[in-house]
């Protein structure tokens, strides 16, 4: 049912916790459906230099969480920003049609982190101008593929 | 992962020895089909004839009462719109809960699509109906009562003799889904007015693909399927011999073991409950507290999703099954759950452990032992699970 990178990243999480004073929180998904994802940013001279996340959810949300953790540490914002689901999807060799969804809301927890910090320093970030952070973006029936 | 503990009897069970011993011949030398007249065929018809007559006693009824399916969806799928088409002249209206197996309720949806009216009886906490509730939904128009014996994912058994009463009194046909409870509940249809009853032989350490519906004689039913005159003309097609015998034998087993599988299975799940409970704070126990299956244990762990118990339970060899929407393919978590009341965000943290003959007490010792530890990391992951730390934990 799922990679052997997926199993990885949920049996040994990278970047589990949270980050006091982060420069950017976001959260993202709903009991409801659930799963949620909570994603802290420690950003310098416009470089994430530390992210730490928790979530509440199955195998694969564990799982994208993480990676996309991974793959954003060290990144300038500008690269964080262009971080799709899909990328998620290639990096963990795949996830389940069903699952798709989980790398949607792990793009959307970064995007949502991103903009919270934007929103504490005033300013507009390119790629982020029409966010909106307390849109449902734990759409099942636009899994993007 | 050096040892493997199966926990999802309620799913499917292992077929044993003597049942496997008793099927093989009719795979190879007694392959005959039953409605042959020479002696391959008389042979297989015996083994037919036996395989019906332990069922049936195991049950209380007659051996021409028995007729074997496919498996225990096939039975709910034929008993609901087998009666209902058979009697539309008299009513439309069906009786059910909102708890039943999919196989009943998607069942009586499809009706639904076809000019008959359904209603679905609420339960309680526990998840048992409240037979006034029942009563007062018993119109001029009702023609089938079809509520489950005992509920697959919490274990809760319904006060069935109550109503097999009141559907006889009422004269309304009374269906029941038995799948779960054949084999862990002592079960005679006539003392509980039961007019068609669903059973399957994997639940009961018998083989797949086979099951059987009990129509009390006298009830007017269609057939399922036509062609041929096996089942009394009333399901077509050449039997599965060696799944019927092999129902048969699992049938007959169940009932001389029956006090010593309750016995063993209730006492395991009691020392499951009890060990989980002692260890994990924030953890609830679904279903009935004494109205339920012996071997059923229904975990509801708060702050942690299903799935990930699941798979974590699964790289240290344990198997179980969860209710949680990511293991049920849909957006919802499991609609007993939602019907006993459970909020979205508690009945995705759903564990079902359901145990069996062959599960030992070493195997719930270590699960007692590891599950703890598992539902620890999982919250130390969860977002939801920081409101509550340093408070009563």
């Amino acid at each position: 049912m799922y990679s052997e990178k997926v199993m990885d990243h949920f049996m040994n999480p990278r970047n589990v916790g949270e980050i006091e004073n982060a420069d950017g929180v976001g959260q993202v998904g709903n009991v409801k459906c659930g799963d949620i994802m909570k994603m802290y940013l420690k950003i310098e001279d416009d470089v994430i230099v530390d992210v730490k996340f928790k979530t509440f959810g199955c195998g694969s949300a564990i799982a994208t969480s993480s990676i996309a953790t991974e793959m954003i540490k060290g990144k300038t914002i500008q690269d964080a920003l262009k971080l799709t689901n899909r990328a998620v999807v290639e990096a963990l060799d795949g996830l389940p049609a069903q699952k798709v969804h989980c790398s949607v809301l792990a793009e959307q927890a970064v995007k949502s982190a991103l903009f919270d910090y934007a929103q504490k320093r005033n300013i507009v970030l390119e790629g982020l101008e029409d966010f909106k952070p307390d849109e449902d973006h734990h759409d099942h029936e636009e899994e993007h593929e | 992962m050096n040892q493997r503990i199966y926990l999802d009897y309620s799913a499917t069970t292992p077929v044993k020895q003597e049942v496997l011993n008793e099927m093989l011949p009719y795979f190879t030398e007694k392959f005959g089909n039953p409605s042959s007249i020479h002696s391959f065929g008389r042979e297989a018809k015996q083994a037919v004839d036996v395989a019906r007559d332990r069922i049936a006693k195991a049950i209380g009824a007659k051996q021409e009462e028995i007729f074997f399916t496919g498996g225990g969806s096939e039975a709910d799928n034929w008993a609901i719109k087998g009666i209902v088409y058979a009697n539309k002249e008299k009513g439309n209206h069906i009786i059910t809960t909102k708890i039943e197996h999919h196989a009943v309720l998607h069942t009586c949806e499809y009706l639904e699509k076809n000019g008959f009216e359904v209603t679905y009886l609420d339960v309680d906490q526990y998840g048992m109906i409240d037979i006034d509730q029942l009563k007062n939904a018993i119109t001029d128009k009702t023609i089938l009562i079809t509520l489950m014996f005992a509920n697959n994912e919490i274990g809760t058994i319904q006060p069935i003799k109550e109503i097999g009463a009141l559907a006889k009194e009422r004269k309304v046909y009374f269906h029941t889904d038995a799948v779960q409870a054949f084999g862990n509940v002592n079960i005679n249809v006539n003392d509980l007015n039961i007019d068609m009853m669903s059973i399957s032989a994997h639940k009961i350490y018998g083989p797949k693909g086979v099951g059987a519906l009990y129509i009390r004689k006298g009830v007017k039913i269609n057939a399922l399927l036509h062609g041929g005159a096996q089942e009394r003309r009333r399901r077509a097609g050449t039997e599965n011999l060696p799944g019927i015998v092999g129902f048969g034998k699992a049938a007959e087993l169940a009932m001389q073991n029956l006090d010593t599988h309750i016995t063993h299975t209730a006492s395991l799940r009691d020392r499951l409950v009890k060990g989980i409970l002692d260890k994990v704070d924030f953890v609830k126990v679904n279903g009935h507290p004494i109205h339920r299956l012996p071997g059923n244990v229904n975990f509801a762990f708060e702050f942690i999703e299903g799935e990930s118990l699941l798979l974590s339970l699964d790289m240290l060899g344990i198997s179980g099954s969860s209710g949680s929407a990511c293991t049920s393919g849909s957006l919802d978590p499991s609609h007993v759950l939602m019907a006993i009341g459970l909020t979205h965000e508690i009945a995705h943290g759903s564990l079902r452990l359901s145990i069996g003959d062959f599960t030992k007490e070493e195997d719930i010792d270590y699960v007692i032992n590891e599950l703890p530890k598992i539902v620890d990391r999982l919250r130390q992951m969860s977002p939801l699970y920081e409101k509550v730390k340093g408070g009563q934990k």
